[in-house]
């Protein structure tokens, strides 16, 4: 660990990695909000993501984690704010275009191509990186050959990479939960992108998976340079993996800093385990 | 590599087996073997594979109901039949019937693109309806128009030839549809149109355009289904809009369910067997549609019941093929041995 792993202030009231300081922010959001009929379910978030950072969100159930992500992603359109990925904003942009950018995610609740193999998933999410037409398929142009062999290799390499490369004909739905978790992760960094989402993918897992996935997170961010941004409820991942922190709550965000930060903040304490008034009352 | 390579032999063996289907039919056909029933019934058999492999695309790979198959189909025939009557007497029937067929596919796939563009925001129930109801409009317009011959239908008799004539452009056109979609189901744009139907929301985060994709399956499932209808009016003398309702549109959806959903060969064997069993029902006069009805529930029993299904998967070629060799393969070990 060197000096420039420290979280600093940067300008701007955001906090950054030192290393990042001098990089453009790989995801800019300023006053990000959506209302559902008049809920807010997210208000005036602002999120600052280094392009090498792993950057945690965490907060009570039902605080708006993961309509964080979806906003990020276009899934819902924000009713107010700015998105930025790499400095452009995402205005009017389709969940589809936001991947384009180099933006990838999994899901909470899995979302793979079930019906199709381990490899289809892969070489599905390179849609967009494989340069031939419908013509091109129809009547198995030179292109066709050049552009399948290429997103074979590459889908095989990652697959390789995540020890899957003996399900490469596996139907998707067919394996088991741990591989489904991972197989998410190998589809999504198909897409090359610049900032990975994770919503939790530590969900389901066992100690030991917890701490392989650990591992992965960092790994992935050291092989694949990405920017990592992730949705858990495990605390000891979340501590440990994260260069920073957000603490989400009733839509809003209540405590940002490192990971000690955040275990100090009375803030977040409250929003966990309520206050203590409260709980000698009770 | 190596199940790579397996895949695409099994849709060389199911384009192979076609091509010497249609092979034997012709020499059937043109030594005059053929009994007029059956030749009778080759076009409009034809037509349905035709039709049954391109709804395939859609209720299939895309995973989208559509009842509008027979108004694509009719839009076609009625502009690929008008082509041919402009045409009849000036070009050879060689270039005649292939550029009509080429015009009705080209006004079907515009249809498409003009019912897809709405439908595209719809999904499931929904969307059909809206193409059921498409399918409608298509009829009724056909039959008030002064130029397809209204109500009383366009007079085709003049382009009206048998299946000796029709015979290799059916052919022709039934292997083209099973390649075309041989190919793209293992392509990029394959990959992408599966992806939607397994999850169109996963699909779009790794960067599917959805709205692309589903147009493209739509105007080229109507492209097919147009040329299919072109080919089909000139079996007839007289063709009406009323008679390509909503009622062939479900009996190509039936071929497809119960072909299987994304088996271009399940299409092709469902669309023989269903259009062929009528006729074959003749005998039992009255209770004909009764007994058809009640076949069609029995196959679909069959085909949800996981045992007759490995039963029916062990009878596809390919894999009898596989099983002889791994056989002959485990003799030679045996035979070394000794």
């Amino acid at each position: 660990m060197s000096e420039k792993n420290r979280l600093v202030d940067a300008p701007s009231h955001v906090k950054l990695l030192e290393r990042d300081l001098d990089k453009r922010p790989i995801l800019e959001c300023m006053h990000l909000g959506i209302d559902f009929g008049g809920l807010h379910a997210v208000e005036d978030l602002n999120i600052t993501i280094g392009p090498t950072e792993i950057s945690g969100l965490i907060g009570p159930n039902g605080a708006g984690k993961t309509t964080v992500f979806n906003l990020l992603t276009k899934v819902y359109e924000p009713t107010g704010g700015v998105i930025m990925i790499d400095g452009v904003d995402t205005r009017g942009k389709s969940t589809a275009q936001i991947s384009h950018m180099g933006v990838a995610r999994t899901f909470q609740n899995i979302r793979l191509f079930n019906h199709m193999s381990v490899l289809e998933n892969v070489t599905a999410a390179m849609d967009a990186r494989l340069k031939y037409g419908f013509g091109s398929s129809i009547f198995r142009l030179p292109a066709y050959w050049r552009e399948e062999k290429r997103a074979r290799e590459e889908a095989r390499e990652l697959l390789n990479a995540f020890g899957m490369s003996k399900e490469e004909e596996t139907p998707a739905g067919s394996l088991p939960y741990g591989e489904q978790r991972r197989l998410e992760i190998v589809r999504a960094l198909a897409t090359k992108p610049r900032i990975l989402l994770l919503d939790e993918p530590a969900a389901g897992m066992n100690p030991s998976e917890t701490r392989e996935l650990m591992e992965n997170i960092r790994w992935i961010r050291e092989t694949f340079n990405t920017a990592i941004f992730l949705i858990e409820h495990d605390m000891k991942l979340v501590m440990e993996v994260c260069d920073g922190i957000m603490v989400l709550n009733f839509g809003r965000v209540i405590a940002k800093g490192t990971p000690k930060d955040i275990q100090n903040d009375p803030q977040v304490i409250e929003a966990y385990l309520g206050r203590k008034k409260e709980a000698q009352h009770g | 590599m190596a199940k790579k390579l397996k895949t695409v032999h099994k849709d060389l063996l199911t384009l192979a087996i076609l091509a010497a289907l249609y092979a034997v039919l012709a020499v059937l056909l043109y030594s005059g073997a053929m009994s007029r029933q059956l030749m009778n019934m080759l076009i409009p058999v034809s037509m349905y594979v035709v039709m049954a492999v391109s709804l395939n695309l859609v209720v299939g790979l895309l995973g989208e109901l559509s009842l509008g198959h027979a108004g694509f189909m009719s839009l076609g025939l009625f502009s690929g039949c008008l082509l041919s009557l402009f045409l009849n007497g000036q070009v050879p029937e060689i270039v005649r019937i292939p550029l009509s067929m080429l015009a009705g596919g080209l006004v079907a796939a515009i249809g498409g693109l003009i019912v897809g563009l709405p439908a595209l925001r719809l999904r499931g129930d929904y969307l059909a309806i809206v193409t059921l109801a498409c399918c409608e409009i298509i009829k009724s317009v056909i039959t008030n128009l002064n130029f397809t011959g209204g109500a009383l239908g366009l007079n085709t008799a003049p382009v009206y030839t048998n299946a000796k004539h029709l015979l290799p452009y059916a052919a022709v056109l039934v292997l083209i549809t099973a390649l075309v979609m041989m190919n793209l189901k293992r392509s990029k744009q394959g990959r992408a149109i599966m992806s939607i139907r397994d999850n169109r929301i996963a699909a779009e985060s790794v960067g599917i355009n959805v709205t692309y994709y589903k147009l493209a399956v739509f105007v080229l499932a109507a492209f097919f289904a147009g040329a299919a209808g072109a080919l089909y009016g000139h079996c007839f003398a007289n063709v009406k809009a009323v008679s390509f309702d909503y009622n062939v549109s479900i009996e190509i959806l039936v071929i497809v369910v119960l072909g299987g959903m994304g088996s271009i060969g399940g299409s092709v064997v469902a669309a023989i067997v269903l259009r062929t069993l009528p006729e074959m029902l003749r005998e039992f006069q009255n209770f004909r549609m009764l007994v058809y009805a009640i076949v069609l529930i029995l196959v679909m029993l069959a085909t949800n019941n996981p045992r007759l299904k490995q039963f029916f998967a062990g009878l596809h070629p390919g894999t009898l093929w596989k099983k002889w060799k791994a056989g002959r393969i485990k003799e030679k070990e045996a035979g070394s041995h000794e």
